[in-house]
């Protein structure tokens, strides 16, 4: 008997203009559809019901502390890359209550945990990055000894439409860190971008479902290979402008590399865990302003800080759990005092836990190289140049 | 604490924008009266209880010789002594004098300048007396008055942001006007507390919150003057209404001696 809908691993070719149908049949479906929409000089994630509201024709420029919307001469729907806003904003909020209680007249407690709304959401647009950031997010919430049920209650109903990067923004380094750019699972469809089509590979049962309602026609092998070969040809292109970086640029905080990072992972761990004292820490504790921008935009940083927020008759009480930051002193505050009084000491907690110890923690790495925390640190401070800086003085 | 702690609140020299907060909050407002007793707040009510008194939240810098002999004599009335908002934390705007020549100002200002005696430099209340916890802001967060209030009647110590104004401007997904449009702002280096109210509506935060607890202003308007920010513009940028608290002194100094 045939399947009633596309298998998984399938290839299916659409015109453009039917991926609206793709969007209607989530909508229908219950979904509360988001994808990247072009508001205040940035593609950030938003309400998206009509593919006409994508920012087709733009694309981003991104550098150190630097991000402009530019026009794109080849009229892309997808051409752009990754924006402030990550799949971390929809399944662990900024701010959310986890329980409320209340006391009554007689004096009684009584607390309820409050789980987030049902409707599920569906995003389109990831980025292969960004899928694997929601995994290394996945054994951070949901495969410890404890299961976060407001993560959870998110996370299991979320539809992701994905789609093969065709483009790098300078800050791009998915291909140092094996995370990209080429979508490998995770999603439930994935979308490869051509002049008048999209082929799609089908990730799950769901989105086969999704995509059988559509107008779809099979891919010939030629497709399929042509589909294969976009982030395949980004990726090449990408390890190759590796080859015109600087070996190293030690001591130099004016370090600029317009064609695009690279983060040579090799004995990472051991190299950052062995310079703990390195004078690098010193030089950038210097340049960095404590803000905490890349923590809140990394799409894997999970810190959070839970308040009991009392109403001021201290009968209500809701417990908030708030995105929090390691560059903050209440972050290491403890009853003696702020353990990181220093920002060299706190940058330092950040990237070791972030490219060495998150290996002993969670067995992978907490950087996808999506470049978010160099674009929108205001001084553009550079995570490839600091690794590089340490390793330059070591080799 | 008494069962019902006395709270006192105290002018000088201010735009009584802080105390405001305090009728501003309305909805709370007869909580906060059934929670403490509102003994001296001439803003409100005419009728003043003596001290001593359990909370004395002080506005306004200290600008006059008489000031600085009033702020002696309440700090000994007062058990706990905040400061609310950027004049009685740090000077306010009117400590952009210390700058400049006073009697230069009094006589374009006043047509009897005689009348006039003040100091020449407006300072915070901390530079005066001990201060136990400052509240800051420009005006001050209504929220923020609240929780400070119920942390004292509470017993309990009360739990601030030090942190910058982009944590909560992230948190509110709103995009970096200085990333995305090279707007110089202060927001890395502001402490939160407005809820990072200014870029929300695409505007530059201007330190209404003072310093942050790590504020690493010279790193700042270095990165802003490669990008091509006017130096006078970032001298007046540091020195707003927070221009006299240490962080932001420093930079706008610093910013004037490499003029």
């Amino acid at each position: 008997m045939a399947p009633r809908h596309l298998p998984v691993g399938s290839f299916v070719r659409i015109d453009k203009h039917d991926l609206q149908s793709i969007l209607d049949s989530l909508s229908q479906r219950g979904y509360r559809t988001i994808g990247p929409r072009l508001r205040d000089d940035a593609m950030v994630y938003d309400e998206l019901t009509r593919v006409s509201d994508l920012p087709i024709g733009y694309i981003d420029e991104q550098d150190g502390g630097r991000y402009r919307v530019v026009s794109d001469p080849q009229q892309r729907w997808f051409g752009y890359v990754v924006g402030p806003h990550s799949l971390k904003n929809f399944v662990f909020p900024p701010h959310e209550t986890l329980l409320r209680s209340h006391r009554d007249a007689d004096g009684l407690w009584s607390t309820q945990t409050e789980l987030p709304e049902t409707r599920p959401v569906a995003v389109l647009g990831v980025r292969s990055c960004d899928l694997r950031a929601l995994r290394v997010q996945d054994r951070v919430f949901l495969e410890g000894p404890y299961v976060d049920v407001h993560y959870q209650s998110r996370r299991e109903p979320l539809f992701l439409v994905a789609v093969n990067c065709a483009r790098a923004a300078a800050t791009c380094f998915c291909h140092s860190m094996k995370t990209g750019p080429a979508v490998r699972g995770g999603h439930d469809l994935a979308l490869t971008e051509f002049v008048d089509h999209f082929v799609i590979e089908v990730g799950s049962d769901t989105g086969g479902e999704v995509v059988t309602e559509t107008n779809w026609t099979p891919c010939t092998i030629e497709e399929v290979q042509a589909a294969n070969d976009v982030p395949q040809r980004l990726s090449s292109a990408m390890q190759l402008r590796d080859k015109t970086l600087p070996a190293s640029s030690a001591g130099d905080v004016e370090v600029d590399h317009p064609n695009g990072r690279y983060l040579d992972i090799r004995g990472i761990r051991e190299l950052l865990l062995d310079n703990l004292e390195h004078a690098r820490w010193q030089a950038v504790g210097k340049r960095c302003l404590s803000c905490a921008n890349c923590t809140m935009v990394c799409p894997t940083c999970f810190c959070s800080s839970v308040e009991e927020v009392a109403s001021l008759t201290q009968d209500n009480v809701e417990r908030k759990r708030s995105w929090a930051s390691c560059f903050t002193a209440e972050h290491s505050y403890m009853n003696s005092g702020t353990v990181r009084k220093t920002t060299a000491s706190r940058y330092r907690q950040w990237l070791t836990h972030k490219l060495a110890t998150w290996h002993d923690q969670f067995g992978q790495s907490g950087c996808v190289g999506c470049g978010r925390c160099i674009t929108w640190c205001p001084v553009g401070i550079d995570l490839t140049v600091e690794v590089a800086a340490l390793r330059g003085d070591k080799s | 604490m008494t069962a019902k702690p006395k709270l006192a609140v105290f002018k000088f020299a201010s735009c009584d924008g802080c105390q405001l907060t305090l009728l501003d909050c309305e909805d709370e407002l007869l909580a906060v009266a059934e929670a403490v007793e509102i003994a001296y707040f001439l803003e409100a009510r005419t009728q003043e209880i003596e001290g001593p008194y359990d909370i004395g939240l002080v506005e306004g810098s200290v600008t006059t010789d008489h000031d600085a002999r009033r702020i002696r004599e309440i700090r000994k009335q007062c058990h706990y002594l905040i400061t609310i908002g950027a004049c009685a934390t740090s000077g306010g705007i009117q400590a952009l004098r210390n700058w400049a020549d006073l009697p230069e100002f009094v006589r374009h200002v006043y047509a009897d300048p005689q009348v006039i005696s003040a100091l020449d430099t407006s300072t915070p209340i901390a530079d005066h007396v001990i201060v136990d916890f400052e509240l800051r802001g420009c005006p001050i967060n209504k929220q923020q008055l609240l929780s400070v209030l119920l942390s004292l009647i509470g017993g309990h110590k009360p739990r601030l942001p030090s942190y910058s104004v982009c944590i909560p401007c992230k948190q509110r997904q709103t995009v970096c006007v200085a990333v995305t449009r090279g707007i110089p702002c202060l927001g890395p280096v502001t402490q939160a507390g407005c809820n990072a109210i200014c870029p929300a509506y695409n505007r530059e935060c201007f330190g209404c919150y003072g310093p942050q607890q790590q504020a690493n202003v010279p790193s700042l308007t270095h990165q802003f003057l490669r990008a091509g920010a006017d130096r006078g513009h970032l001298v007046r940028l540091t020195r707003n209404f927070n221009g006299y608290a240490p962080e932001f002194r420093e930079a706008s100094n610093l910013l004037e001696q490499h003029d």
